[in-house]
């Protein structure tokens, strides 16, 4: 049995040991210095157990100009992920179990990291006929999240039902919050400045409405619900409402809405154009809060990888999204950890076990303990990068941060006990 | 006043030779019927006005006065910021068939004159058209010569004329110097 | 100056020399030879992706009379309609070599895109944008109210505008709120509460539902177009409703003060915002506002290019 020894490690940021792992498992947590076995040196630097992200757009089937799934993949492996779920609307939609089972195999084949396909809620993400989410949750790729990502479910009997019908494989449903026809059109935040801009408004209570009606939903059934990308500090309020009455649902915050506002849109540049929209700072604040209080269970990045044309053009015209995978841990150390909101353990459970914990995925999420699948993460906080869309993994560019510099950056990653980046770099 | 400069008209120089133009236009033009001066801005409108006065007060007549902003004509115009323009404002009746006497405060390289007969051009068309100056410093670009001069100032291409008029500047003087801009 | 954008983009000086040296600009549109030789040699695009016949034939009249080459690019009858994006077309236009582009666009903000993207080197001149802004129709108007309220010089301290109709969707509404704030005017919106934009408290103006109690007090009322589209999105319930509660009827006239004027940046919806008789009033002062109009924009294009430009291409 050959071992692996991540020499000089600090799980969590405390004392440093070597993390020891054979057949793809911690077997054994010694003394610096003190393991056996080929050694990949992170002396001083940070383990963390491998992110997992709820919420991941690797675009294949059907637009592989933008993204496929070995190239989302490799962006998620040099971020520190170890499991990405896959959301459906792709071309075909993923809305049946062929379409799931053809992008499971898709990761399999990348190798890099678990890809969980997201199943769509309605066919075609159409919002009329609920999809075939039985034979999703059986196939291959055993989908237990399902959603109409980019749409809402905003039928509320189509709702309903979809909660009910998941909870006979402990499915769930990952609501997108937004009522249609309140943001007709809609192209930012409503609010002073967007009519100011002249842009047509994206109002919070299009959120927070959907919001208020599915947990309550979710309660009457007694479902578990999911939220996407909260964005507003209304929506928090609900969530916290409903989870203080023991419902039974989740909540995810992105990377940009924990960092950007409203503001970036005034110049007109669409790379800012996002679903949800990027909020007020007093929305930054509350979803940060939220997110240390544990209101939002988890750091979600919605990486949405478009081609540059959907973006080199005027507002309107363009694509919404903004590439997430391999920025995600540096604006959380930015915005979570570095001003003391959440600690390494706390963070570890936003990007980790509460992500796994809701995918439902079994080999993920663990603690870094003997025992578990070694799905690590190795960070090196005190590093920094100026961020350049030319220099990431992904097939797109479509970074908000350009330009930044960011802190921290992921050195090692380890999925299943074998390196998928070593030394910042593709293993 | 910057101390580098030296006065070579003052009050007295400037109005004798406000005084002996006003002659000389009367005398070549047989009288003061059908002349108009039109100032080129901003200092040789004041200086338009004052030889008109000069001219009433030979002939006892009153001579029509106006302005002629030349901007929109410059040659130069991109080799500097914009410029707000100054106003034009032609005399009832218009200048066409009349004798058009250009006023203007330094005559140099000769393209604000080509400028302004350009604009006038367009505003009519003159029985004739003469140039008055106050001062000629010469280095002419263009094959123009002026008809009136109050003082021929042979120059270097590294001296700057500066005209002062109390409309505009509270003062009557006429400075030059070495160097730069003041 | 480089672009003209957003009426926001001009201080009180920059828009009295704008307003100033179209003043000086309209004597020579008096006389005979109107034409000027001052942007000989350069060339002015009008690129528009929506029609506005009115708009770029006063952009084009401006334009030549300031002897500039105009190209007139619609997105009609062009490629544009064949999906060419806005990139693309803006490179074509910068290898013919375009010294200025005078853009109109459906999507609000495309100037800002044109003129910040590098796409191009020459100067950008908004001609309305979506629902954002109009800056040259402001100016416009200003000078409107300018030569009847103020006798043609300076600002506009003091004076009092009502602007009414559909607010939320007006370009030209928010360039004047912005343009007539920085002259020192008094800006009143009046529109439906469905019509008002969100967040106009915070607009540096005030705003009313009541058309009737704010006519009385002003010096001038600009009434909007309303498009009778707006019906379905439940704006307002009917054309009839809404002319009896905020168009603008002899009747409503009569309220204003004697010296007030009428003002509208057309096409007028006669008979849902404004009565025929009152468009056909001395008071009103549309067909002035499209002369101004050209005198304004000439003067625009002359400040923007008749200098130096700054070396950016």
């Amino acid at each position: 049995m050959s071992a692996t020894v991540l020499r000089g490690v600090r799980p969590y940021g405390e004392d440093p040991v070597d993390i020891v792992i054979a057949d793809g498992v911690i077997v054994d947590l010694v003394a610096p210095g003190s393991g056996d076995g080929e050694v990949i040196d992170a002396d001083g630097l940070i383990a963390l157990p491998g992110f997992v992200d709820v919420h991941t757009h690797l675009r294949e089937p059907g637009r592989e100009d933008a993204e496929t799934v070995r190239t989302g993949s490799q962006a998620a492996a040099l971020g520190g992920f170890t499991c990405v779920h896959a959301m459906a609307n792709t071309s075909p939609v993923a809305d049946t179990a062929g379409v799931v089972e053809q992008v499971w195999r898709l990761g399999q084949e990348a190798g890099l990291v678990d890809v969980r396909p997201v199943g769509a809620v309605t066919v075609g993400l159409e919002g009329q006929r609920m999809a075939e989410l039985g034979a999703m949750a059986e196939s291959a790729a055993r989908v237990r999240m399902f959603s109409d990502d980019g749409k809402c479910v905003h039928d509320a009997v189509l709702m309903r039902r979809a909660l009910e019908y998941v909870k006979a494989f402990d499915g769930v449903v990952a609501q997108h919050a937004q009522e249609p026809r309140l943001t007709e059109n809609a192209q930012m935040n409503e609010g002073e400045l967007s009519g100011r801009l002249g842009l047509a408004g994206w109002p919070a209570v299009a959120e927070e409405a959907i919001i208020a009606r599915d947990v309550l939903l979710a309660q009457h059934v007694g479902s578990r619900l999911h939220v996407c990308h909260v964005s507003t500090a209304g929506s928090v309020e609900v969530v916290r409402w409903a989870k203080s009455k023991g419902i039974n649902v989740t909540a995810e915050v992105t990377p940009h809405h924990l960092l950007l506002t409203e503001e970036l849109v005034a110049t007109y540049d669409p790379i800012y154009k996002v679903n949800p929209p990027l909020r007020r700072a007093e929305d930054v604040e509350a979803l940060r809060a939220a997110l240390a209080d544990g209101t939002i269970d988890a750091i979600a990045t919605d990486h949405a990888p478009h081609p540059r044309e959907d973006k080199d053009c005027e507002w309107a015209a363009a694509a919404m999204g903004m590439l997430g995978l391999e920025t995600a841990f540096s604006i959380a150390l930015d915005t979570m950890v570095r001003p003391g909101l959440l600690s390494w353990r706390e963070l570890a459970q936003r990007m980790s076990a509460a992500p796994a914990r809701i995918g439902r995925v079994a080999t993920q999420g663990h603690d870094l303990v003997v025992g578990a699948v070694a799905n690590i993460a190795v960070v090196d906080p005190s590093a920094s990068r100026v961020v350049s869309g030319a220099d990431l993994a992904s097939k797109s560019s479509n970074t908000p941060y350009a330009g930044m510099e960011l802190p921290g950056r992921v050195v090692h990653t380890l999925f299943a006990g074998t390196p998928t980046v070593r030394d910042g770099a593709l293993a | 006043m910057d101390s580098r400069a030296r006065t070579v008209l003052d009050d007295a120089d400037i109005g004798r030779a406000i005084r002996r133009i006003a002659h000389e236009i009367v005398e070549k033009a047989r009288g003061s019927e059908d002349l108009i001066l039109l100032g080129i801005p901003t200092r040789g409108v004041a200086l338009a006005h004052r030889i008109a006065e000069a001219i009433d007060a030979i002939e006892g007549t009153h001579v029509p006065v106006g302005a002629l902003d030349i901007t929109l004509y410059r040659d130069d115009l991109r080799l500097k910021p914009a410029r707000a323009l100054e106003p034009t404002t032609i005399p009832p009746g218009g200048i066409d068939d009349r004798t058009v006497v250009l006023v203007d405060d330094v005559l140099y390289s000769g393209r604000t004159v080509r400028a302004a007969l350009d604009a006038l051009n367009d505003v009519g068309r003159p029985a004739a058209v003469r140039l008055a100056v106050l001062v000629d410093r010469g280095h002419r670009q263009l094959p123009i010569r002026p008809d009136y001069v109050g003082k021929n100032l042979p120059t270097s291409l590294a001296e700057q004329v500066k005209v002062e008029v109390a409309e505009v500047d509270g003062v009557d003087r006429v400075t030059i110097w070495e160097g730069e801009d003041a | 100056m480089k672009h003209l954008l957003s009426a926001a983009d001009l201080s009180r000086d920059e828009a009295v020399l704008i307003l100033d040296t179209a003043a000086e600009l309209a004597a020579v549109t008096d006389r005979s030879v109107k034409k000027l030789p001052t942007l000989r040699g350069l060339t002015v695009v009008n690129l528009f992706f929506e029609d506005s016949t009115r708009t770029r034939i006063s952009f084009e009249v401006a334009a030549k009379r300031l002897s500039a080459d105009v190209i007139n690019f619609a997105a009609k009858g062009s490629s544009v309609s064949k999906g060419e994006s806005l990139k693309d077309t803006a490179l074509t236009l910068e290898a013919m070599g375009a010294d200025a582009v005078v853009i109109r666009h459906q999507a609000s903000g495309a100037p800002h895109r044109l003129a910040t993207s590098g796409w191009i080197g020459g100067s950008v001149v908004n001609a309305g944008d979506g629902t954002h802004e109009h800056p040259t129709q402001a100016l416009l108007d200003a000078f409107t109210l300018r030569r009847h309220l103020r006798d043609g010089a300076g600002d506009l301290a003091g004076l009092r505008v009502a602007i009414v109709g559909d607010i939320l969707h007006s370009r030209v509404a928010r360039s004047n709120v912005l343009l007539l704030q920085t002259l020192g005017a008094d800006v009143t919106l009046i529109a439906p509460p469905t019509l008002m934009p969100f967040g106009v408290e915070s607009w540096p103006c005030r705003f009313s539902y009541d058309i009737d109690a704010v006519l009385p007090d002003v010096d001038a009322v600009m009434m909007l177009r309303v498009q009778a589209e707006r019906m379905q999105a439940a704006y307002f319930p009917s054309s009839l409703e809404y002319s009896r509660m905020y168009g603008l009827d002899s009747r409503r006239m009569a309220m204003l003060p004697e010296h007030a004027i009428v003002m509208h940046p057309g096409p007028m919806n006669r008979g849902m915002e404004i009565s025929a008789d009152v468009a056909d009033s001395p008071r009103a002062v549309m067909v002035e506002q499209v002369t101004n109009g050209v005198n304004v924009r000439m003067a625009v294009l002359y400040l923007l290019l008749g200098g130096r430009q700054e070396e950016t291409r």
